[in-house]
């Protein structure tokens, strides 16, 4: 920024700095886009958050987060999900020096831990639902399923989303259209996991209690 | 099979909704007719609806604003109307179930499909040509937000035929937006229009903030940037921040009455003051983003016409983003009256007063501005000095609905009514207008008529003051706002005259209609060959008018502040860039693409399923949305090469223009 103010007024001769050096690369723009996007959907995160906090103690004379959460399973979907962090991480070296069988694999892993992840997390709603903790039960669990649920259907597009991608370097290779969105993939199933670590802290850590 | 939708949902027993969806089918299936006979669709297909470039997504964006103006202000003329009449025994036209139909769809629609598409449109429009390029970060996604909030509007629409809109206010505050008090669709039409037009908003704005911080022109650092770029990088940053927040609200409120979830009803535990909350930390940042562009637009209008670079243009970038940031620090002014307590309510207080500063060392940039300069009183001038008189009385009222011991007077009154029509009108409409007289020859290659243009802008002005002030006098008096009926008969002639003011504004919209007919229809004469009809000082003037869709054949470089301005100067004394290249390249160009056509469209299946209830056809749009999606994922070329012969012949056509 200092440098910037200095040569608006320098006028002809004074190097340009880096905000004057002309339109980013495609490559740039697209994950710095991708990314502009992600902070804005971590914001409406931060909305359904609040109002869990707001909400977490109106439990309606039903039953509240020490009765219903179990730790052991959610420390499993926790593991689940930030190994498939690590493994997308894999995926994306794969993808960076254009090994298909690599990419495949990588992406295979990541499928099936994020889709346990998901297993665990309706199993887990299941049996809420069955022992009669619905989100109509109380303004508590309506925040609780939401929250959670939201992330959820996040990982579930994610996983379309790998599918689809999959499916792109199966029939196109690794087009620059194709790099482009893996690398907005990985970014988006890491926020996945920024997200998720606030969800463990504040829902199941604190609401274990 | 077709859920909650009966016969019974087309209001055949209320003569003035049928009348009034009568002519607007009979209008919108007379221009549909007229496109099919005169065999327009092929060129509306090749070169509007399927179009990715900024400019004409812009010119749509501002035409869907104007569109939804008329619309929004037939509501705004009802109800002057009523409150004329409905005074003692009378009980006017109107009945109170149809009366608070028509005060929320003004709201809703006044806000969110004329005042947000209109600054879109124009920032659309005016910020990649002023940045020195030749598109927006992504264009195929432009187009599918410009599709997404006409898709939007036309949901809102539709509840005029089909059902009935919300009768809840434009905010729609639980418990009385919940199921059990609004057992009908027309909650159910008012967040799923604001939801899909609300996606299309935060892609625009993703959009726009990517281009304006990655895609700028060599040499066009940040303090080199148009003032209007700054104010659109502000005003989409918040886009960003508050808009989500608002759909998360939505969100939530779908739930209670989709699913019988208990975020904010009566009992279970839900909290009603959430929603209040979660909607004001959307909708205070929601007005200085529709001010912020107005006031970038300004900005450009008093530097243009008096012929002097704009004062304290670093004062006016810090005071952009200061009203950026402090946006988010105020929304509980918005219900002081909802028991925060005394402590709370001071320190939102203060802060809202804050703002003022800011918005007051702008004014006085724009004053100095103007200063010693050679002004010109052009048709975009007489809106700006227009907006800053009138502005700041409105910022005048707005400091003192900050001091929460006269909120607790005034609120909910027609004082607050007076207050922020004050500001929008005067603010964000009189910006769009500035923005519309002044980038319109840009555009089209012809300028706009200057003497309708101020007969329209006398009209508003005088139709404002008539309008409104009145109501400030009885918002004093205790008058709440939203009365389909009062019992106090010295309140009539204030609201008399009120209603004459209305019809005065209705006669600054005809001239704006007579101004572009006129203007079409002389346009041979009024042609601007130079590319510079204003003596402009940013870069986009330095293209032919209308510019070429690649806007500039090579990227300018830019030398400093007022980047036209300069060149102009360099190109006077002989020196600078040459007029013309030595010889023309090729240039990438994105392809059209009916994407965000298309995407609208299943966007309205679903988003009409979803208001009915009609669960199969919700499985039909959201499988079609995909299904475009799809197809546009697996396209092999997103880029066509124009030929360098035809960019020659284009600038041998068009010899305006300093960058050719």
């Amino acid at each position: 920024m200092t440098t910037a103010l200095t040569i608006s007024h320098g006028g002809h001769g004074v190097p340009p700095g880096p905000s004057m050096d002309g339109p980013a690369p495609k490559r740039i723009v697209v994950s710095y886009g991708f990314w502009i996007f992600l902070l804005s959907d971590i914001v409406m995160f931060s909305a359904i958050f609040a109002t869990y906090s707001v909400l977490v103690q109106a439990t309606a004379g039903g039953p509240g987060g020490a009765q219903l959460f179990h730790l052991s399973t959610v420390a499993v979907e926790t593991a689940c999900l930030l190994l498939s962090t690590f493994t997308c991480g894999l995926m994306s070296l794969a993808v960076n020096i254009g090994h298909r069988a690599a990419t495949y694999l990588g992406g295979a892993i990541t499928f099936l831990l994020g889709a346990a992840f998901l297993t665990l997390e309706i199993r887990e709603f299941a049996a809420m639902i069955a022992e009669g903790a619905t989100p109509e039960r109380s303004a508590f669990l309506s925040g609780f399923f939401t929250l959670v649920g939201c992330h959820g259907l996040h990982v579930t597009i994610g996983l379309i989303w790998l599918t689809v991608m999959m499916a792109q370097v199966a029939t196109k290779g690794f087009t620059a259209f194709v790099h482009r969105r893996l690398l907005c993939f990985s970014l988006f199933w890491h926020a996945l996991d920024i997200i998720w670590v606030a969800l463990f802290s504040i829902v199941y850590l604190m609401g274990a209690r | 099979m077709l859920g909650k939708l009966s016969w019974s949902a087309i209001p055949t027993h209320e003569p003035i909704d049928m009348i009034a969806s009568g002519l607007m089918i009979l209008s919108i299936g007379g221009i549909l007719i007229g496109i099919t006979v005169k065999g327009h669709w092929p060129y509306l297909w090749r070169e509007w609806l399927t179009s990715v470039d900024h400019k004409r997504i812009g010119v749509m964006y501002c035409l869907l604003a104007m569109v939804m103006l008329l619309r929004g202000f037939t509501d705004a003329i009802m109800m002057r109307a009523q409150q004329a009449f409905a005074a003692g025994g009378a009980q006017g036209y109107l009945p109170p179930e149809h009366y608070d139909q028509v005060f929320s769809a003004h709201g809703t629609i006044m806000i969110f499909f004329v005042a947000m598409p209109f600054i879109v449109g124009l920032m659309n429009f005016a910020v990649p040509l002023q940045l020195g390029v030749r598109d927006v970060a992504f264009p195929t996604l432009n187009s599918v937000s410009l599709w997404l909030a006409a898709s939007g509007a036309l949901l809102v629409n539709i509840s005029l035929v089909i059902g009935n809109f919300a009768r809840t206010g434009w905010f729609a505050y639980p418990p009385l937006s919940e199921l059990r008090f609004s057992p009908d669709v027309g909650v159910d039409y008012y967040l799923w229009a604001l939801q899909i037009s609300g996606v299309g908003t935060l892609l625009g704005g993703v959009n726009l903030v990517t281009t304006i911080l990655k895609l700028r022109a060599p040499g066009m650092s940040y303090m080199r940037m148009p003032m209007f770029c700054w104010t659109a990088l502000a005003s989409n940053l918040l886009i960003i921040a508050a808009f989500p927040v608002l759909t998360a609200a939505f969100a939530m409120l779908l739930l209670d009455r989709y699913l019988g979830f208990h975020f904010f009803t009566v009992g279970h535990g839900g909290n009603m003051m959430m929603y209040v909350d979660l909607f004001w930390v959307w909708g205070h940042p929601e007005v200085y983003i529709l001010i912020l562009p107005p006031f970038g637009v300004f900005s450009e209008v008093v530097a243009t016409f008096s012929g002097k670079p704009l004062f304290g243009y670093r004062s006016m970038v810090a005071a952009t983003l200061a009203i950026c940031i402090l946006s988010f620090m105020v929304w509980l002014h918005h219900f002081f009256t909802m028991g925060a307590g005394a402590d709370v309510n001071s320190v939102f207080g203060i802060i809202s007063m804050i703002i003022a500063v800011p918005t007051g060392v702008k004014i006085f940039n724009w004053l100095f501005t103007m200063y010693r300069g050679r002004l010109r009183l052009t048709v975009p001038t007489l809106w700006t000095i227009g907006f800053m008189i009138t502005f700041a009385i409105g910022g005048a009222t707005g400091v003192l609905l900050a001091i929460p011991p006269i909120d607790f007077i005034v609120h909910d009154t027609v004082f607050l009514v007076a207050h922020f029509h004050n500001v929008i009108i005067a603010g964000v409409l009189f910006g769009a207008f500035a923005g519309y007289n002044y980038w319109f020859p840009k555009a089209f290659g012809f300028t706009l008529d200057e003497g309708w243009g101020k007969a329209s802008f006398w009209c508003w002005l005088i139709g404002f003051y008539l309008a409104f002030m009145p109501l400030y006098w009885l918002g004093l008096e205790g008058m709440p706002r939203r009365m389909q009926h009062y019992q106090d008969l010295g309140w009539q002639p204030w609201l008399q005259v009120a209603a004459v003011g209305a019809l005065v504004i209705l006669c600054g919209i005809a001239c704006i209609i007579i101004q572009l007919v006129v203007s079409i229809r002389t346009r041979d004469r009024r042609r601007d060959t130079t590319g510079d009809p204003w003596n402009g000082r940013t870069l986009e003037w330095a293209t032919p008018s209308p510019p070429p869709m690649w806007n500039f054949p090579s990227l300018p470089q830019v030398e400093g502040e007022d980047a036209f301005w300069h060149m102009k100067q360099l190109a006077r004394e002989g020196e600078g860039q040459p007029a013309q290249p030595a010889a023309y390249g090729p240039i990438e160009m994105p392809k059209n693409s009916p994407t965000g056509f298309i995407t609208a469209f299943f966007a309205v299946v679903t988003g009409f399923a979803l208001i009915w209830h009609i669960w199969w056809m919700v499985g039909l749009g959201l499988a079609g949305a995909f299904a475009t999606t799809l197809v546009f994922a697996w396209r092999d070329v997103a880029e066509m090469e124009i030929p360098a012969e035809q960019v020659a012949s284009f600038y041998e056509a068009h010899p305006a223009g300093l960058l050719r």
